[in-house]
């Protein structure tokens, strides 16, 4: 048995040149990476900065130019089994209205599943687990049109879901939805995490979603720029706000008192952290107005 | 507005008629219709009308979604009705107008041409008000299979069907915004001849076709991710299962055909004067 993750090494992508003489765009340059299974990875990067690009390599649907991406044993390059590469890493993105393909919720579900070739009694018990998962069971019989976008969002987890994939790649799967439908949405995959051992990559712009994540990977201009934890990332403020990235909120008031000369601890990534250790500091030393 | 609109005339409900196999009540649709063209005299008509009488009872399909069917194909009814009243030619002349003449040939041809049309049309509508599209298609796909031999594309154009009745809501509440920006910008669209709102909407049917191929592209990337290669290989998480139910319903057509062949086979001398 091959080792569960996905490897990339030296990956290098170019859109090729197009016949008006635009040049090939480099989008990744020599990119290395490894997501063993089991892993919540966020993975972070401005517009244009070939985070989708990356995302598009696990599941060969694009071919490296250069370098190799192998998924669970498995080169991208090879042919024949592209369909077990698909199977083992799923994909959701970003607008849930275009990826569903059926006018039924348990039958869109059911989807991936039929062109496997499952046998249809399977295919019902797979299709009623993925719907649980996701918490959509009850709207197994409505229709794609009738639901909210998180909701929407949530079927199109669970027609991957129902493939048994090892790991799920999210594609911005939150950027179309209402702040209630990312809640939702944010939940169901951190679940997935924690309950089903899911590995999830998720590919956002968001940073509340990001420190979530177990780990977050930080790309710009084709190249890793930073790996690790939430808190090693996110405490990098000046190298985040130089590529173009945002830190989360409460990062950021924290930066700004440090630089104040307040003392607190710079590690500070959630409201409730943010609220305990500005709680201390107020108790500790009492306000002294200045006059 | 747009978005209360029903795709197909479904029906929804639970009756013996819903119940049925979507291929079983398309195959006997077709039945049907063949049955009414076999139909030769005016009383083979009534079994005819009876057994559909029968049906939308059974299917608890309210008599004036009939009358909602047929209400579109009135005009060419009473068209060809007329035609026939007038242009049929006989013996036994009722009045004569000029070059225009009635006859009670005419009459009773058009009569027949205008029932055997109601009744196609009440036939054809039943099967739509009692089957969803969606399993319409799935019958439609598994009763052209064999065509499989001859290399036609039954999965593709089952699966095209069904995509474009996914997407129907979608692109219906899409151009519902794209109206509302174009007005929002000073387009007018209520007022002026038919030309005038004619050339109105390019501003709105360009942007939906662009819209349209972009989804059609993320469709097409998701479906692949979905380990999507056509026809081939595929499974269904529903299958379709012919009932008890499906062959009593074959059985009372059949016996249905073999009424009206019967009556068209009983000489009817009496009725010599209306042929």
């Amino acid at each position: 048995m091959e080792k569960k993750e996905i490897s990339v090494s030296g990956l290098t992508f170019v859109y090729p040149a197009d016949e008006e003489g635009m040049p090939g765009q480099v989008v990744l340059r020599g990119l290395d990476l490894t997501i063993p299974a089991g892993e919540f990875v966020a993975v972070l990067g401005h517009n244009g900065s070939g985070k989708s690009t990356l995302a598009k390599h696990f599941n060969a649907i694009l071919q490296p130019t250069e370098g190799d991406v192998v998924v669970c044993g498995i080169n991208t390059k090879d042919e024949d089994r592209i369909f077990d590469i698909r199977q083992q890493v799923g994909m959701v993105f970003q607008n849930p209205d275009n990826q569903i393909v059926a006018t039924i919720v348990e039958e869109d579900v059911a989807f991936a599943l039929e062109n496997l070739g499952v046998p249809p009694k399977e295919i019902r018990k797979r299709v009623d687990e993925a719907l649980k998962a996701v918490d959509m069971y009850e709207y197994r019989e409505h229709a794609p049109h009738q639901l909210s976008g998180g909701q929407k969002q949530r079927v199109a987890i669970a027609g991957i879901l129902a493939m048994r994939p090892e790991f799920i790649i999210l594609d911005e799967p939150t950027a179309m939805l209402d702040p209630q439908g990312r809640k939702e949405v944010l939940r169901t995959i951190k679940e997935l995490n924690r309950d089903f051992g899911t590995t999830v990559v998720l590919i956002t712009h968001y940073m509340d979603e990001a420190v979530q994540a177990d780990r977050v990977v930080v790309i710009d201009d084709g190249k890793i720029l930073r790996d690790g934890t939430p808190k090693e990332v996110f405490t990098q403020v000046e190298m985040l706000k130089s590529v173009g990235l945002d830190v989360p909120q409460v990062t950021e008031l924290v930066y700004e008192l440090r630089k104040e000369g307040i003392d607190l601890p710079l590690d500070i990534l959630t409201e409730e952290e943010c609220y305990e250790a500005l709680k201390k500091l107020l108790e500790t030393t009492p306000l002294t107005t200045s006059n | 507005m747009l978005k209360d609109i029903t795709i197909g005339q479904y029906f929804p409900g639970h009756s013996v008629v819903h119940r049925m196999d979507p291929r079983m009540k398309l195959i006997l649709t077709i039945f049907y219709i063949v049955i009414l063209f076999v139909v030769s005299n005016p009383f083979g008509f009534i079994p005819s009308v009876l057994f559909l009488a029968g049906a939308y009872m059974v299917a608890k399909i309210p008599v004036k979604m009939i009358a909602r069917s047929i209400k579109p194909i009135l005009p060419i009814i009473l068209f060809t009705s007329i035609l026939n009243l007038f242009f049929i030619n006989g013996d036994s002349v009722i009045f004569t107008l000029g070059p225009l003449h009635m006859t009670w040939q005419g009459v009773y041809t058009a009569f027949r041409m205008a029932l055997r049309l109601v009744l196609l049309i009440a036939g054809t509508s039943l099967m739509t008000y009692t089957t969803s599209p969606i399993s319409l298609t799935d019958a439609i796909e598994q009763l052209l299979g064999p065509l499989k031999l001859v290399h036609f594309p039954v999965h593709e154009l089952a699966m095209m069907m069904s995509i474009a009745l996914r997407f129907i809501p979608t692109l219906v509440e899409e151009t519902d915004k794209i109206m509302s920006a174009q007005k929002a910008r000073g387009a007018d669209m209520e007022s002026g001849g038919l030309i005038h709102r004619a050339k109105a909407l390019v501003p709105i049917l360009i942007p939906l076709f662009l819209s349209a191929c972009r989804r059609a592209e993320d469709l097409a990337l998701a479906m692949e991710c979905r380990c999507y290669r056509g026809g081939e290989g595929r499974t269904r998480m529903k299958q379709l299962h012919y009932s008890q139910l499906d062959f009593m319903g074959l059985l009372i057509t059949v016996i249905l055909l073999a009424v009206v062949i019967v009556l068209n086979l009983i000489p009817m001398p009496f009725l010599n004067w209306l042929m």
